[in-house]
Parts: structure tokens; C-alpha cells; sequence
């Protein structure tokens, strides 16, 4: 007898597993599912290539690191693969470090009268893009006692012109910033202004004005040409001890980095893309699978036991149902600063009670009154083995659409959480670039990579659940398949 | 007899749901103030508010270290006692609640309203307007949208335009206010021709009509990533419950009386998806106040979503709660107002007085 049961028991089972893989020959039919299959995996190779490539920590300590790990690379940049569509060449950065040897670089230290040294270092450099460079750094390192330095840092232009600079008494670690020495733009603006004999009338940058081609067309902003060719940048120094050394590094800021190019503190967004991969899907998944099961369960529950436990259920389901969820979830974001963890938590518990419970619960109460039901009830089955083993199981394929289609609303969520400034503040995550741009004006700037990139992905991974879903709701409610 | 019924049904179903209000407010209190937490934080800023503005007045530069100390906790205790921090949470929360629920939200700790009043309730009144109108334009446009929509294609069933608006469909999952983005990116940063945010230009125009046209030219954008985010969706979720009800039996035997299409259409089909238009609509409608908040935050809309995130930035604690309070009195009335509907459609409910979800 016992034998017997269990037998129909698991030819449930397997008829549900024989129409599962049925269903999923059917999907492979429509093309919209087979697209959206091809995303999510696309996507799950992503995140499995990131959390491989890049581990957890490393990625959050790059993203927190603040400017100073990312001090060599251009702000707000736009991705290079740009330069593949334009006719005008943005450049790409520039780094020259005596510390790296490389062709181009030189440094000599002479000795000359008594503890005197005179130091020179050259740098240069084959300048052939479109368009000005962003921004223009010199730093120095320096090994002295008590004498510093002494230095007068050179310009020399493709054709041979040669401007001073700057001249300057270096402390150990010295800085100069050459594109925002704005005594350095008045004199370099005065000196082609002067040559041309025209005044230039509008305020010329530095990274314009070192690589100007000086005719008329620099005296309109709207046809400044870059002068192609090899620049030169060279420091001379006199040094007062022995064992004095001097290190420099030029940047010469790009406007392209990498493939997905940098945000307002120079970090690459790529980062934040890639990592917003794994957390999207992790969260989204996550989320809609564990509410979709607690709902049923408790659909279940309430249409099974009836009486005092099905009102229970359902009034504590009206309760939550007043609740609104997305002020809740503003405030719990708000007051409690919820790493992303404790914010699914928080997702789950404020949904557990959801409007899902009462969808399950009708449907179970026409379940109930199945024969194959009454029939494990004759047989003496317990009622969580009867929940779990009889009503669970016939309606678990018609649950399926709606958790694929409920996956994009939980990222979406993730989003809309960082996009209000109550993301969990360490990981990188899609909704948080979109904020960040938002916040530094990526729109008002034109900086529109910066949105777009998180937007795409947000977009794609929302596609194809979406495309996954619909068509599993076709194949899974006949009714609508006629239609 | 019947309407007795009905109304008895109704009356329950009205006290259910204030019971659910009752509830739904006091949980938003307790977990708004779990631990104590928001407390802490909140005295923590008034401590350091007073303590500067103390040393920052030139008429106390005289006060030694301990005089300062002492004058900093005095001022400290009374700006407690101000906002009734000397009592336990057990009792403010009863009295937050009671305050809650008669609309009595307490003053902002540090957002105001345009008139500059702290009172919570003006700064919520004042906000609610912008949004109310946003918000059933774009419902009410949307509404009539999928009803039309959803009819002609149910009966053009299998046309291309059929088959291409079921192909685009899962183009609506993905929310409005991430098509407002592009929408800003495209007209407003792109083209320039439509404000990036806001309700009215800056400054605002004198004469009303000029008003009007300022803010009808602000409100196009979130229109128009909502249609176009949620305009196939109800067309095609309209399309699909004509489908269904026009291929029941009793249409079927209309048809074979013989009765005109257009009679069919409406005695027939149109009756019996009515609760479910209205449960979309409902359902619609509720999201779109969730979705407010986003979507005014993208548009800079001045609504409660807007303000909502202002107060989040502010960690203006009575004005998150107020604005959840409303929110839950909204649903509360949408639910209670679309049952009714549902009963007046619905003769089986009426009759038996059973119970018809409207979710």
C-alpha cells in the first residue's frame, strides 16, 4: 500500500518534469525566448568572468580608493572605442615617468662645481590625435637633506618653440598642476596674441594654448587646430647635494580610457558595469524566487487550513498591502543604511505577506477540490504533505512566468534605491552610476556614455527576462497561446 | 434586499481596511524608529546644531569652557523636550500614532514648505497638487489608451500591427522614469527643446495662461516616457481579456443570434471585463504613485515623490513618515473606492456579498 502511493506520488512529480522539459523544447521554438535565453546567459558569463577576474574586495577597495589610486587616469573620459567611429581622434592618455624607462625619456645628472649637480631630464612624446588633452600634470619626488632643488620646466612645441614654464623650488613630493596655473594661460594667451597681433577674446586653457597651431584660427574657439607632431617637455635643475635625486612623472591627460571610460573621480566605470553584473542578477533572482515560493507557500497555507489560520493570512496580507512599499523602502534605506544583504531582507520581508498571497490563495482553493487531492486526504496524508506534495507541485509551472517577469521589477528596485541615494554605499553597482551622473550633471554636460552604459545593461538584463517570460506565460497558460 | 447586502459587505469591507490603516501606520512608527536609532542620530545633529550655534555667537565669547558646557546642555535639554525626547518610545510612538493618523504630522526638523511654514502637513499639502495632476493625466491618458487600443486589436486579431505590438511588449518592463532618462537625454540635453525638469519656468510667467502653457510644456516629457513605457503593456493586457471573453460561450450564442457586432462588443464583452479593467486601472494607478517618486526625482517634479527624496537626502525623519502615512491612506482609499466599483459592476458580489478581491 505504502509502495503504491509513493509511486503516484513521483509520477506527479515526473508528469510535472516531463511537461517542464517539454516546455522547454517548445521555448527554444519561439525566437524571442531563445534571445532572451542567449542575454541571461551572456549575462551569467559576465559575472562569472567578473567575480573570477576581479574579486569582491579588490573591485569595492578600487571603488572606494578615492583619487588617489586613479590619479594617472583622465576624468569623466569617454570610452575609447569611440575613436572607432569618429574621423576625429580623441586622445588617449600620456604617461611619462623617469622611474619607467622607456624611449623618450631621459634623465642625466652631471656633476658640476663643488656639491653642485645639474640635473635634466627630457620627456617626449608623439602628439598626432584631433583634439586638446583634458588636463596636464607634473609630479616630482625628490631626495634631498636640507637643500632643495632648484628647476625651470620647459615646453617645447613640434616646431620648435620654446616657452619657460614655470621656474620653481621643489619640496620632496612636489605637484604642479600646468593645466590650472592660471597666471601660466594669462602669459601663454598674451604671447600668441602678440604674435598674431590680434588679441584672442576669449580665455584660452593651457592645454589649448601648449598645443595650439598658432594662426588666425586660434582666435576663435570653434576652430582651434591641435599642432601635430613630437612635444617636448624638459626640466633643468640645479641641485645642492651630493646624493640629491629627482623623479618626475608627466600626464598628459587623455578624453578616451578603456571600454567603458572613467567618472567625475577618474575611476574606470567598467568596474561598477562589470560588478553590477553579478549583484543585478544575484539580487534580482534571488528576490523574486524566495517571495514567489514564501507567497505560495502561504496561498497554500490559507486556501488548505481555511478558518481562523486563512483570515490570519489574509488580514495580515491587507495590512501589508496598505503598507506602500516603496516609501517604506525609501525610509528602512533612509534610517538604517542597509548593506545590499540586509536590503533584500528587508525586500523579502516586507513582501513575504504580499498581494501574490491572495492570487495563490484562489487558485488553491479550486486545488483543494481536486479528486487526486481527496484522495491523498483518504489515504491518511498530513497536511504539509499535501501542501508540499499535491498542491505545491500543479501549480508550480503556471508560477514560473511570473517569477522570470518578476526578476527585472527587483533590479529595477536595486536602482531605484542607489538612483535615490539610499544604495548600499560600498558596492559599485549599475544604479549607483546612474546617480552619480545624475548628481555631477552628466546631462546637463553631455557626458552620455556615463548614463547610457548603466542604462544598456539595466535594459538588457530587463529585455531578457522580460522576452524569457512572456513566452513562458504563453507556452504555460494555453489559453493565451490560442490568443 | 440585494443592496442591503451589498452594503453591510461594504461596511465590513470599510472597517477591515481601517483596521489595516490602524496597523499598517503603528508598524511604520516601530520600524521608523527601531532601536531607538533615528533618535540617537537625530539628538546627535541637535547637540552639534546647538553647540555651534552657541559658539558661533559673538554675545557668548566671554563664557568660559564650563559655562559653555553648561549652557550648551541647558539649550540641548529644552530643544529635547521641544521635540519630546524626554519620554519613552512606547509613549511617543502611541502619540506619533495618534498624531499620524489624524493627519497631525508635527513639524519638519528641517525642510519647509514654499511659505516657509514647518508645519509637515502644508509641506505635504503643498507638494500634493504637482503630483495628483502628473499623475492622472498620465493615468487617465494611459486608461484610454489600452481600452482603445485593447478593442481594435482584439478584433484585428493576428494583423501585423497585432503581432508587432505582442513582439514589443517586454519593452514595458522596463519602468517610466528610465524612459524619462532618454527622454531628457534626447530633447532636453540633445535637441533642446523641452526643459530638462522642473513644473514651471524660472521664473515663473504672471499671466495664467502663460502658467499654464509652462507647465503643460514641463509635463510632456514624463508623459511621454510613461506612455511609452506602459502603453503596450495595458493595450496588449486589454487586447488579451477581450480575446478571452469574446470567445466564451454566451458571446458565441450571441453571435448566433444573429445580434450586431457592435452590441456584441459591448453588452457582452465590454460588461464582463469591466472588474478587470478596473482592477489594471487600479493596479496602475497604485504603481504610478509608487513610481512617482522616482520619476519626479528624474523630472525634478515638485510632488511627494520629490520631496520624498529631498527629505531622504535631509534625514527630515516627520516628513518620511507623513509622506508614508499619506501614501498608505491613498492605497487605503484606492482599495476601499475600487471595491465599491467592483461591487456596483459586479451582481454576483452584490448577491452573495462574497468576497472579490480587487488584487
Amino acid at each position: 500500500m505504502e509502495f503504491w502511493i509513493q509511486g503516484s506520488e513521483l509520477k506527479v512529480v515526473k508528469l510535472e518534469l516531463h511537461k517542464i522539459r517539454q516546455s522547454f523544447k517548445q521555448l527554444i521554438v519561439y525566437k524571442s525566448a531563445l534571445i532572451g535565453l542567449l542575454i541571461i546567459l551572456a549575462l551569467i558569463s559576465i559575472s562569472i568572468y567578473t567575480i573570477i577576474a576581479l574579486p569582491y574586495g579588490k573591485a569595492v577597495e578600487l571603488w572606494k580608493a578615492g583619487e588617489k589610486y586613479w590619479l594617472d587616469n583622465p576624468r569623466n573620459a569617454l570610452p575609447s572605442w569611440v575613436n572607432v567611429f569618429s574621423s576625429r581622434k580623441l586622445p588617449e592618455t600620456i604617461t611619462l615617468s623617469t622611474e619607467i624607462p622607456r624611449a623618450g625619456i631621459s634623465k642625466v645628472i652631471i656633476p658640476a662645481i663643488g656639491k653642485l649637480n645639474v640635473i635634466r631630464i627630457e620627456f617626449s612624446f608623439n602628439y598626432e590625435y584631433d583634439d586638446f588633452p583634458s588636463e596636464l600634470n607634473l609630479f616630482f619626488r625628490s631626495k634631498f637633506n636640507i637643500s632643495s632643488p632648484h628647476l625651470t620646466i620647459h615646453w617645447i612645441k613640434p616646431d620648435g618653440e620654446d616657452i619657460v614654464l614655470k621656474t620653481l623650488v621643489i619640496s620632496k613630493e612636489e605637484n604642479y598642476y600646468i593645466s590650472v596655473d592660471y597666471g601660466l594661460a594669462y602669459d601663454l594667451k598674451n604671447r600668441i596674441s602678440q604674435k598674431l597681433s590680434k588679441p584672442i577674446e576669449y580665455g584660452m586653457p593651457i592645454v589649448v594654448s601648449l598645443f595650439v597651431v598658432e594662426d588666425d584660427s586660434a582666435l576663435n574657439p570653434d576652430t582651434v587646430k591641435v599642432m601635430k607632431g613630437v612635444y617636448k617637455l624638459w626640466i633643468e635643475g640645479t641641485t645642492f647635494e651630493t646624493d640629491t635625486d629627482l623623479d618626475a612623472k608627466l600626464n598628459v591627460y587623455g578624453k578616451v580610457y578603456g571600454w567603458a571610460g572613467t567618472d567625475h573621480l577618474r575611476r574606470d566605470v567598467g568596474i561598477a558595469i562589470l560588478w553590477g553584473t553579478p549583484i543585478a542578477l544575484a539580487f534580482g533572482v534571488t528576490a523574486s524566487v524566495v517571495i514567489a515560493f514564501m507567497n505560495i507557500i502561504l496561498g497554500a497555507v490559507s486556501a488548505w487550513f481555511r478558518g481562523y489560520v486563512d483570515t490570519a493570512i489574509q488580514r495580515i496580507t491587507e495590512i501589508f498591502m496598505i503598507l506602500p512599499f516603496l516609501p517604506i523602502m525609501v525610509m528602512i534605506a533612509t534610517f538604517f543604511r542597509p548593506t545590499l544583504f540586509n536590503l533584500l531582507l528587508a525586500i523579502i520581508a516586507l513582501s513575504i505577506f504580499g498581494a501574490g498571497v491572495k492570487t495563490y490563495r484562489a487558485v488553491f482553493l479550486q486545488v483543494r477540490e481536486f479528486p487526486y487531492v481527496e484522495a491523498a486526504k483518504a489515504y491518511g496524508a498530513g497536511n504539509f504533505r499535501i501542501i508540499f506534495r499535491y498542491l505545491m507541485p500543479k501549480v508550480l509551472p503556471t508560477l514560473i512566468p511570473s517569477i522570470v517577469l518578476s526578476v527585472p521589477d527587483f533590479v529595477f528596485l536595486e536602482a531605484v534605491l542607489a538612483l535615490l541615494g539610499v544604495g548600499d554605499p560600498l558596492i559599485p553597482t549599475w544604479g549607483k552610476i546612474i546617480e552619480d551622473a545624475f548628481r555631477y550633471g552628466a546631462l546637463y554636460k553631455g557626458l552620455y556614455y556615463w548614463v547610457l552604459e548603466p542604462s544598456f545593461m539595466l535594459a538588457i538584463t530587463s529585455m531578457g527576462f522580460a522576452l524569457l517570460g512572456f513566452t513562458l506565460d504563453r507556452i504555460f497558460n494555453p489559453k493565451l497561446k490560442e490568443i | 434586499m440585494t443592496s442591503l447586502v451589498f452594503i453591510r459587505h461594504l461596511l465590513k469591507r470599510g472597517i477591515m481596511i481601517l483596521i489595516s490603516v490602524l496597523v499598517a501606520v503603528y508598524a511604520t512608527i516601530v520600524i521608523a524608529n527601531m532601536g531607538g536609532y533615528v533618535d540617537q542620530i537625530i539628538k546627535s545633529e541637535i547637540y552639534m546644531a546647538v553647540s555651534q550655534s552657541i559658539r558661533q555667537n559673538p554675545a557668548f565669547k566671554f563664557l568660559n569652557e564650563t559655562q559653555f558646557k553648561k549652557m550648551v546642555e541647558d539649550i540641548y535639554s529644552n530643544e529635547l523636550k521641544r521635540l519630546g525626547f524626554d519620554k519613552p518610545f512606547l509613549y511617543r510612538s502611541f502619540n506619533y500614532w495618534k498624531d499620524a493618523l489624524t493627519m497631525n504630522l508635527g513639524r519638519a526638523l528641517f525642510l519647509s514648505s514654499e511659505s516657509g511654514s514647518r508645519n509637515v502637513r502644508i509641506i505635504i499639502a503643498e507638494r500634493l497638487p504637482p503630483t495628483i495632476l502628473l499623475f492622472t493625466t498620465i493615468n487617465l491618458i494611459l486608461f484610454f489608451i489600452g481600452l482603445i487600443g485593447g478593442l481594435s486589436l482584439s478584433r484585428k486579431q493576428g494583423s501585423l500591427i497585432d503581432r508587432m505590438i505582442t513582439m514589443l511588449v517586454p519593452l514595458s518592463s522596463l519602468p517610466g522614469w528610465f524612459y524619462g532618462i532618454f527622454m531628457i537625454l534626447i530633447f532636453a540635453s540633445f535637441l533642446r527643446i523641452l526643459p530638462y525638469g522642473g513644473m514651471v519656468d524660472v521664473p515663473p510667467p504672471s499671466s495664467a495662461f502663460e502658467y499654464a502653457l509652462s507647465v503643460l510644456k514641463h509635463m510632456i516629457l514624463p508623459i511621454l516616457s510613461w506612455l511609452i513605457a506602459y502603453s503596450l503593456i495595458s493595450t496588449y493586457s486589454r487586447r488579451t481579456f477581450f480575446l478571452m471573453f469574446s470567445s466564451e460561450d454566451y458571446t458565441d450564442l450571441a453571435k448566433a443570434k444573429g445580434l450586431p457586432e457592435s452590441v456584441i462588443q459591448r453588452r457582452y464583452v465590454l460588461r464582463t471585463v469591466l472588474p478587470y479593467i478596473i482592477t489594471d486601472f487600479s493596479l496602475m494607478l497604485i504603481s504610478s504613485w509608487m513610481g512617482a517618486i522616482v520619476t519626479e526625482t528624474v523630472f525634478s517634479w515638485p510632488g511627494i515623490g520629490y520631496l520624498l527624496n529631498a527629505a531622504t537626502n535631509a534625514f527630515d525623519g516627520p516628513i518620511i513618515i507623513g509622506i508614508v502615512v499619506i501614501y498608505a491612506y491613498l492605497l487605503a482609499i484606492t482599495i476601499f473606492v475600487l471595491e465599491s466599483v467592483y461591487g456596483i459592476l459586479d451582481p454576483r458580489l452584490r448577491a452573495e456579498g462574497g468576497e472579490v478581491g480587487v488584487t
